[in-house]
C-alpha cells in the first residue's frame, strides 16, 4: 500500500534522478562549450561564459514567469499545490539568477573593464534577483499557511507584471549590454555552432530547473503531509 | 459604483480624520523627508558638485523614503482593536476598501511631498518659475503608481513579523520604474527642455499608473480573504 | 424589518483548515427568528472560528453560509448586511472619539441620518456623557457598552456574540440580557458563543456544544444548568 508520504519521497527519488542527468548534462555543455565550440573572434575565452550566464538569464527570468503564473491560478484555485510548486520554482530560481549575477561581472570585467555598469539587461536581473528575495523574505515573514500563500501570490503576480516596467524604465539609462543576439525579428546572427551550445545549455538549465523543483516539491509535500498528521494528532 | 465611490471617501475620511487628531506618523513623516532633504546637502562634496546637480535625485529619494514612512502606519490603525473586521463586516465591497485606503494614503503622502516640495526649493536653490505645473503632473503621476502598490503591501505587511523592514523591502522596485521616470523628467522640467523629450516618460508613468491601479483593486481582495 | 419564515441563518457542512490542521468539521447550523443558540465548549473547540465564520470574515474551507437565503462570499457586500458582531475586541479606532466611531460604523453600513443613530446608540448605552472622549480613556466595562453599541448600531437581524459578559459588571451585564431578550423577543436571531454556559444558560432557546470542531450536543434548553453541567462535561471530555 502506498501511503502519501510514499508518494512524496517518490517524488524526491524521481527529482534527485532528474537533477543527475541534469549535472550530467552541465559537465557536457562544459565540454561542448570548450572543446567543439569555436572560439569568438573579439572576446576569446571569456565569451564561454556566455553559454552559462544567457541560459541561467532565461531560466530565472522563465522561472519567475512560472511563479506569477502558478500564484494566479492559486488565487482562482485555492489549491495549496501550487502554492508548494510556487514556492519551490521561486527558490530555484533565485539560485538561477544569482548563477546569473555572478557570472555577468565575471564576463564583463575582461570585456568591458569594469565588474558592474548600470546596463539596462544587468539592472533588470539584478531587480529579478531583489524580486524573487522580497518574495522568499514576506513567505518567511508570515506564519498563517494560507495567508501566506496568497501574499505571497499577489507579490508574485505583481512582481510578474512589474518585470517589463522595469525593463522599460531602466533603458532610458545608457546600455552597454551587447545587442539581443538571438531573438531578433531577424534570422539569429550567432554563428550555428555557437546557438547550437546555446540551446543545449538551455535545454540543460531547464532540465535542472525541473530536477531540482520535483525534488523541493517532494520535500515540500512530505513536510506538510508530517505537519498535517502531528497537528490533526494533536487535536 | 457610485456607492463604492462613496464608501470609499468615507473611509478615506475617517483615515485622515484620525490621522489629523494624532498628528505623530504625519509630523514624524514631514520631519523625516526634511532631515533627508538636509542629510541629501550635506552628503556631496560642495566642491565637486553643485547643490542642483543632485537636486531631481534628492526630491525623489525623499519623497520615496517619506511615503514608505507614511505607508508603513496605513493599516497599523486597522490592526488596533481589530477594527479591521469592522470594515470588512460591513456590506462594504473590498474594492471600495481599497479604493478608501488608496485615497487616504494619496492624501497622507501629498501632505507630506507639498511640505517637502517648498523646503527643497529652498534648500537647493531651485528655480521653479515655468516648471511647477510640469512638475505637479510628474508628482502626481509617479505618486499614484507607487502607493497604488504600498498600500496593498502595507496592508500585507502589518500582518506579519518585521513589517517595519518588509514594506520597503517589496516596495523599492516597484518604486524603480515612477522614480526613473520622475527623477528624469523633474531634471529636464527643471532645465527647460521640450515637451518632446518628455513625452515617452510620461506616457511610462501614466501606463505604470493605469496597470498597477488597475491590478492592485482586483488583487486586494484576495488579500483581506482570510 | 420584512418578515422572514425561513431560517434566517444557515450553514451547511460548513469546515474550516489552518494549513494542515483541520479546526471545523463538516457543521450543520439553523437559526430561525426569536431564537438564540448559546454555543458553549472548551477552549479551542473552533467557536470563534465558527464565529468568525458565521460572519463572512473568514472563507470557508469547504460548505457554506447563508444569511436571510442569500449565499455569503466576500464578492458580495450585501449578502452580510444582516450581521452584526460583537468580538473579543472593541473594533473601535482609539483616534476618534466614541460618536465618531458610531457614526462611521453607521455611515460604513449606508444608513440615513448616522448622527441621530450614534446618539441613540450611544444614549442606550449609557454614555452619552461621553460621546467625545477616545476608546482610550474608557474603563474595561464602559469600553464594552461602546463595542455593543458599536455592534448594533445598524440593528442587525443576526447578532453574533463572542464571549459578551467578559468584562461587565453586574449591573452591565443585567443590561445586556435585557438587551439580548428584548432583540430576541423582536425576532432578530442570536448565537452566543461562551466557555461559561451558566451565564448564559437563562437566555439560550438552544445550547449546543462544541469540542474538537464537531458538535457534541445540540438541543432545546431544558432544565436546570446544573443538570445539563455533568452532561457537558461528559461530551466534550470523550
Amino acid at each position: 500500500m502506498t501511503t502519501p508520504i510514499d508518494g512524496a519521497r517518490a517524488t524526491v527519488r524521481r527529482g534527485r534522478w532528474i537533477t543527475l542527468v541534469a549535472l550530467a548534462g552541465l559537465a557536457g555543455v562544459y565540454v561542448l562549450a570548450l572543446r567543439y565550440t569555436p572560439e569568438e573572434e573579439f572576446q576569446g575565452l571569456a565569451q564561454k561564459i556566455f553559454y552559462l550566464h544567457v541560459p541561467a538569464a532565461w531560466t530565472s527570468l522563465f522561472v519567475f514567469t512560472l511563479v506569477g503564473l502558478a500564484s494566479a491560478l492559486y488565487l482562482w484555485l485555492h489549491d495549496s499545490r501550487l502554492d508548494l510548486f510556487a514556492e519551490s520554482s521561486a527558490e530555484v530560481g533565485v539560485a538561477f539568477s544569482a548563477i546569473m549575477l555572478t557570472t555577468g561581472p565575471i564576463w564583463a570585467k575582461p570585456i568591458w573593464g569594469t565588474w558592474w555598469t548600470w546596463d539596462a539587461r544587468l539592472t533588470l536581473t539584478l531587480f529579478l534577483f531583489f524580486l524573487y528575495v522580497g518574495y522568499l523574505a514576506l513567505r518567511a515573514a508570515v506564519s498563517d499557511p494560507s495567508e501566506r500563500a496568497r501574499f505571497s501570490a499577489v507579490v508574485a503576480i505583481l512582481g510578474m507584471l512589474l518585470v517589463p516596467f522595469i525593463h522599460l524604465s531602466v533603458y532610458f539609462f545608457r546600455t552597454l549590454h551587447p545587442r539581443p543576439v538571438v531573438l531578433k525579428p531577424s534570422a539569429p546572427s550567432l554563428p550555428p555552432v555557437m546557438l547550437r551550445t546555446l540551446l543545449v545549455s538551455f535545454g540543460v538549465c531547464l532540465l535542472l530547473y525541473v530536477g531540482l523543483v520535483t525534488m523541493r516539491y517532494g520535500l515540500g509535500l512530505a513536510d506538510r503531509i508530517r505537519e498535517a498528521r502531528e497537528a490533526n494528532d494533536v487535536a | 459604483m457610485r456607492d463604492a465611490l462613496r464608501l470609499a471617501l468615507v473611509i478615506a475620511g475617517k483615515d485622515l480624520r484620525a490621522e489629523l487628531r494624532s498628528r505623530t506618523a504625519l509630523l514624524s513623516a514631514v520631519v523625516f523627508a526634511a532631515l533627508v532633504l538636509v542629510v541629501f546637502n550635506f552628503a556631496r562634496d560642495p566642491t565637486a558638485f553643485p547643490a542642483s546637480e543632485l537636486a531631481p535625485s534628492a526630491l525623489w529619494i525623499t519623497f520615496a523614503f517619506g511615503a514608505i514612512i507614511a505607508l508603513n502606519r496605513a493599516f497599523a490603525m486597522e490592526r488596533e482593536h481589530a477594527a479591521l473586521d469592522g470594515l470588512l463586516l460591513a456590506p462594504v465591497p473590498r474594492e471600495a476598501l481599497y479604493l478608501g485606503k488608496l485615497l487616504a494614503n494619496l492624501a497622507f503622502v501629498g501632505i507630506v511631498e507639498a511640505v517637502t516640495l517648498p523646503l527643497f526649493v529652498l534648500f537647493f536653490d531651485v528655480d521653479l518659475a515655468g516648471a511647477l505645473g510640469g512638475l505637479l503632473v510628474v508628482i502626481v503621476l509617479a505618486t499614484v503608481g507607487f502607493v497604488a502598490v504600498g498600500t496593498v503591501f502595507s496592508a500585507m505587511a502589518v500582518r506579519t513579523r518585521f513589517a517595519e523592514l518588509l514594506l520597503p523591502v517589496l516596495l523599492l522596485p516597484f518604486m524603480v520604474p515612477p522614480l526613473v521616470g520622475a527623477a528624469s523628467l523633474t531634471s529636464r522640467l527643471l532645465g527647460g527642455r521640450p515637451f518632446s523629450e518628455m513625452a515617452g516618460l510620461l506616457r511610462l508613468l501614466a501606463l505604470y499608473d493605469i496597470v498597477f491601479v488597475t491590478l492592485c483593486t482586483l488583487l486586494f481582495p484576495a488579500v483581506m480573504d482570510e | 424589518m420584512p418578515q422572514y419564515e425561513a431560517p434566517l441563518l444557515v450553514a451547511t457542512a460548513l469546515a474550516r483548515s489552518y494549513g494542515p490542521r483541520k479546526v471545523l468539521h463538516a457543521i450543520d447550523l439553523q437559526l430561525a427568528a426569536g431564537e438564540t443558540l448559546v454555543i458553549a465548549g472548551p477552549n479551542g473547540a473552533g467557536k470563534t472560528t465558527l464565529l468568525r465564520l458565521l460572519a463572512g470574515l473568514m472563507r470557508p474551507s469547504a460548505g457554506e453560509v447563508r444569511v436571510l437565503g442569500r449565499r455569503l462570499t466576500a464578492g458580495d457586500p450585501d449578502a452580510r448586511r444582516p450581521l452584526g458582531l460583537l468580538s473579543h475586541q472593541s473594533l473601535l479606532y482609539d483616534d476618534l472619539t466614541l460618536r465618531e466611531n458610531l457614526v462611521f460604523a453607521a455611515r460604513l453600513h449606508g444608513l440615513r441620518s448616522p448622527g441621530a443613530l450614534a446618539d441613540a446608540a450611544l444614549a442606550s448605552a449609557g454614555l452619552t456623557d461621553r460621546a467625545h472622549a477616545s476608546p482610550r480613556e474608557l474603563s474595561r466595562g464602559m469600553l464594552q457598552r461602546a463595542a455593543i453599541a458599536r455592534a448594533l448600531v445598524h440593528e442587525p437581524a443576526i447578532l453574533l456574540l463572542d464571549e459578551p459578559f467578559t468584562g461587565l459588571d453586574a449591573a452591565a451585564s443585567g443590561r445586556l440580557r435585557a438587551l439580548i431578550r428584548d432583540r430576541a423577543g423582536a425576532g432578530r436571531a442570536i448565537v452566543l458563543v461562551t466557555h461559561q454556559l451558566a451565564e448564559a444558560w437563562d437566555l439560550a432557546s438552544r445550547v449546543a456544544v462544541l469540542a474538537g470542531g464537531r458538535w457534541v450536543l445540540d438541543g432545546p434548553r431544558e432544565g436546570d444548568v446544573a443538570e445539563f453541567l455533568p452532561r457537558y462535561h461528559a461530551s466534550t471530555d470523550a
